[in-house]
C-alpha cells in the first residue's frame, strides 16, 4: 500500500475488541484513502458491527489504536463525530417524529439555525425521494423509505467520512439498487465511505477496496479483481454438439469435469487472454468442433471460501 | 467556550423532541394524567364518606376527607408521571437512535437532561389537572399565596428526585415492560403513610415505617402548607429526602448512561 497518511480517512492498527471472553476483534489493521469506498465483508458474526462501532466512537476498543478525519478516536472522540456519520443496521429514526421532524432534529443538534436546517431538510426530502414522508411518522414507511431517511438523517451534518453498517440487509432488489446509486453519488462528492456488508455482489459493485473479515481478523484485503485473482476456481465451459466432440476433447485435455448429459467440459483457466488463445489452438490442432464457449472467473463467493475454509453462511445473528 | 450553550441548545432540542413525544404517544400522557384524577374520585366518593367519619374532625364524612386525601393524590400524581417517565426511557434506550446521538458531538448529558424537563412539565400538567378537580370537588384549602407557591415548590422537588430515579430505573431496565413495572413501589408508597388514612391508625411495625419514610414527611408538609396543619420537623427532613433521592438517581443515571452501550 502506497498511501501517505495524510490522504488517509480512516487507519486503524491493532484494533481489538472482546465481550467477556468472546474475541470479535483480533488485531485488525487498515487504511481507506480519502474520497475512496472501503467494504468490509464476511458473514453475520464476523466482527463488521462492533468494527463499525468502534470507528464511529460508540464503543472503545480494548487495544489498539485508530485515526478518523485525522483525530485519534481515544483522545479526540468529539472531534471525530463532528466528521463523521453513521447509518447503521438497525434504523436510527425518531418512530415518533415525522422525517421533516426527524431531519429537523439532526439539523438543531448540528446548530445549523432554524432557516438553513429547515433548507436543509426540504432538499434532503427531495433528493431522496421522501416527499411523501415529510409529515409521516415512520411507523408507515417501506424497508426502503426507512433506510433513506436515516441516511438523509446522517447527511444533515455534512460528514466527510459515512459508516453504513449493512446498508442494504432486508431490502427489496430495486430499493438496494436506488442505495447503491446514492451511495455512488456520495462518493462522487468527496466522501469516504466505510461499508460493511455480508453481499458479495455489493461489495464487488461498489467498493474500491474489500477486506474480508472473519472470526475477527482480516483475512484478505485489495480490489475485488485482486481478490478474485488470488484464487483457483476459474474455468473455460466447452459446449459441445455430440457426444463424439465431447470425448475427443476430453482426450485433449484430461476428464476434469465433464457432463455427458449436457455435452459439456471444463477446462481449468485463469481466465487470461494468454491461456484462452492457447485452448483455442489445441482445439483448432486437434480439429475439435466447439458448439460454444464461455469463461467463468470466480465470484466473491470462491473468493470467500477459498480464504476462510468455509462457505460464506448465515451464522447465528450476533448483534 | 461555547460547550455550555451548545450543551444549553442541545438540551432545549432534546426537551423538543420529548414533549413531541408525549403529544404523539398521546395515550401514555392521558393515562398518566387520568389514573390519579381516578384515584381522587374513587378516595372521595366510594371511601371518603367512611374513612372521612374515622377522621374524627368536627366536621367528619365526605367533605373532611376530600381535604385530607388531595396532599396524598398529589403524589399519587408524580409517582404516576414519573412511571411514564420510565417508560419514555427505556422505549427510547431501544431505539437505535440513541446509538446515533451517541455518535454525534452533541453534548452527552442533553439526551437524559431533555427527558427529566419534559417529565417536569408533564408531571406539573397533571399535578394541575388534579388540583382542579380536586377545587370542583370540594377541595378548600386554606393556603395563602405564599403557602402555595411553597407547596408548589415542594411538589416539583419530589417530582425532580422521583424522575430523576425513573430515568435510572428506565435505563436499567432490559425492557419496556420491565421499565413499566419497576416504578410500580413509588405508586404503593404514598398508601403506606399518611397519605389516605392517618399514620396513627396503623399497626405498630407498619406505623414505624410509615412516619419516617420521604412520602409521608412530604405529605405532612403539603397539607400543612396546604390546610394549615402542624408541620413540625417534616419540611427539613423531606428536602433531605428528595435530596438524596435526586442525588442517588442522578448519579445512578449518568453511570448507566455513560457506560458502554454494547455489552
Amino acid at each position: 500500500m502506497t498511501t501517505t497518511p495524510s490522504q488517509l480517512a480512516i487507519s486503524a492498527r491493532g484494533l481489538r475488541k472482546a465481550f467477556g471472553d468472546q474475541i470479535v476483534l483480533d488485531g485488525i489493521d487498515l487504511n481507506v484513502p480519502e474520497g475512496t469506498i472501503f467494504s468490509l465483508l464476511g458473514p453475520n458474526g464476523a466482527g463488521k458491527t462492533t468494527m463499525i462501532q468502534i470507528l464511529s466512537t460508540l464503543i472503545a476498543a480494548d487495544d489498539g489504536e485508530a485515526r478518523v478525519a485525522g483525530h485519534d478516536l481515544a483522545r479526540d472522540p468529539d472531534a471525530v463525530r463532528a466528521a463523521i456519520g453513521v447509518t447503521g443496521q438497525f434504523s436510527a429514526v425518531d418512530n415518533l417524529l415525522t422525517g421533516e421532524e426527524n431531519l429537523i432534529l439532526m439539523a438543531d443538534l448540528h446548530h445549523l439555525g432554524r432557516r438553513e436546517g429547515r433548507h436543509r431538510a426540504a432538499a434532503l426530502l427531495d433528493r431522496f425521494d421522501l416527499v411523501e414522508a415529510t409529515k409521516k411518522t415512520p411507523a408507515t414507511y417501506s424497508g426502503g423509505m426507512r433506510r433513506r431517511l436515516d441516511l438523509a438523517m446522517t447527511l444533515v451534518g455534512d460528514p466527510r467520512i459515512i459508516f453504513l453498517d449493512e446498508p442494504t440487509a432486508g431490502l427489496d432488489p430495486r430499493s438496494r439498487h436506488t442505495m447503491w446509486q446514492i451511495i455512488r453519488d456520495l462518493v462522487a462528492g468527496g466522501i469516504t465511505i466505510f461499508l460493511t456488508t455480508q453481499y458479495l455482489d455489493e461489495a464487488d459493485r461498489l467498493a474500491d477496496r474489500i477486506a474480508v473479515l472473519d472470526h475477527g481478523k482480516l483475512v484478505a484485503e485489495g480490489t475485488a479483481d485482486e481478490l478474485k485473482r488470488r484464487v483457483p476456481g476459474g474455468h473455460i465451459r466447452l459446449q459441445f454438439a455430440d457426444t463424439a466432440g465431447l470425448e475427443s476433447a476430453a482426450r485433449a485435455f484430461g476428464e476434469g469435469s465433464r457432463d455427458d448429459d449436457a455435452l459439456t467440459l471444463q477446462v481449468p483457466s485463469d481466465g487470461g487472454v494468454r491461456s484462452l488463445r492457447a485452448l483455442l489452438d489445441r482445439l483448432d490442432d486437434e480439429s475439435i468442433a466447439v458448439d460454444g464457449l464461455s469463461v467463468h472467473t470466480p465470484d466473491l463467493d470462491d473468493v470467500f471460501f477459498a480464504l476462510t475454509g468455509h462457505p460464506n453462511t448465515e451464522k447465528g445473528s450476533v448483534r | 467556550m461555547s460547550t455550555l450553550s451548545y450543551a444549553v441548545s442541545d438540551s432545549a432540542t432534546m426537551l423538543r423532541r420529548s414533549l413531541r413525544h408525549m403529544l404523539r404517544y398521546l395515550s401514555l400522557t392521558l393515562f398518566v394524567i387520568g389514573i390519579p384524577v381516578i384515584f381522587l374520585l374513587l378516595f372521595v366518593y366510594v371511601f371518603g364518606g367512611t374513612l372521612g367519619a374515622g377522621l374524627g374532625g368536627p366536621s367528619g364524612g365526605r367533605a373532611a376527607y376530600v381535604n385530607y386525601v388531595v396532599p396524598g393524590i398529589l403524589l399519587l400524581t408524580v409517582a404516576g408521571a414519573v412511571q411514564g417517565t420510565a417508560i419514555s426511557v427505556a422505549m427510547d434506550m431501544t431505539e437505535g437512535i440513541i446509538a446515533r446521538f451517541r455518535t454525534m458531538a452533541i453534548s452527552r448529558a442533553a439526551v437524559l437532561t431533555g427527558h427529566v424537563l419534559a417529565s417536569m412539565i408533564q408531571t406539573m400538567l397533571s399535578l394541575a389537572v388534579v388540583i382542579a378537580v380536586a377545587l370542583l370537588i370540594g377541595f378548600r384549602p386554606t393556603a395563602s399565596p405564599v403557602a402555595w407557591i411553597a407547596a408548589l415548590g415542594v411538589l416539583m422537588m419530589i417530582a425532580f428526585a422521583l424522575i430523576w430515579l425513573s430515568v435510572a430505573l428506565g435505563l436499567v431496565a432490559k425492557s419496556v415492560e420491565t421499565a413499566s413495572n419497576t416504578p410500580m413501589f413509588l405508586m404503593l408508597l404514598p398508601f403506606f403513610g399518611s397519605g389516605f388514612v392517618p399514620t396513627d391508625s396503623l399497626p405498630a411495625g407498619l406505623r414505624q415505617f410509615a412516619e419516617y419514610q420521604p412520602f409521608t414527611l412530604v405529605t405532612e408538609t403539603l397539607r400543612g402548607l396546604l390546610l394549615g396543619t402542624p408541620i413540625g420537623n417534616s419540611a427539613y427532613s423531606a428536602i433531605a429526602w428528595c435530596g438524596a433521592i435526586a442525588l442517588v438517581g442522578y448519579l445512578w443515571a449518568r453511570a448507566l448512561f455513560n457506560r458502554d452501550p454494547v455489552r
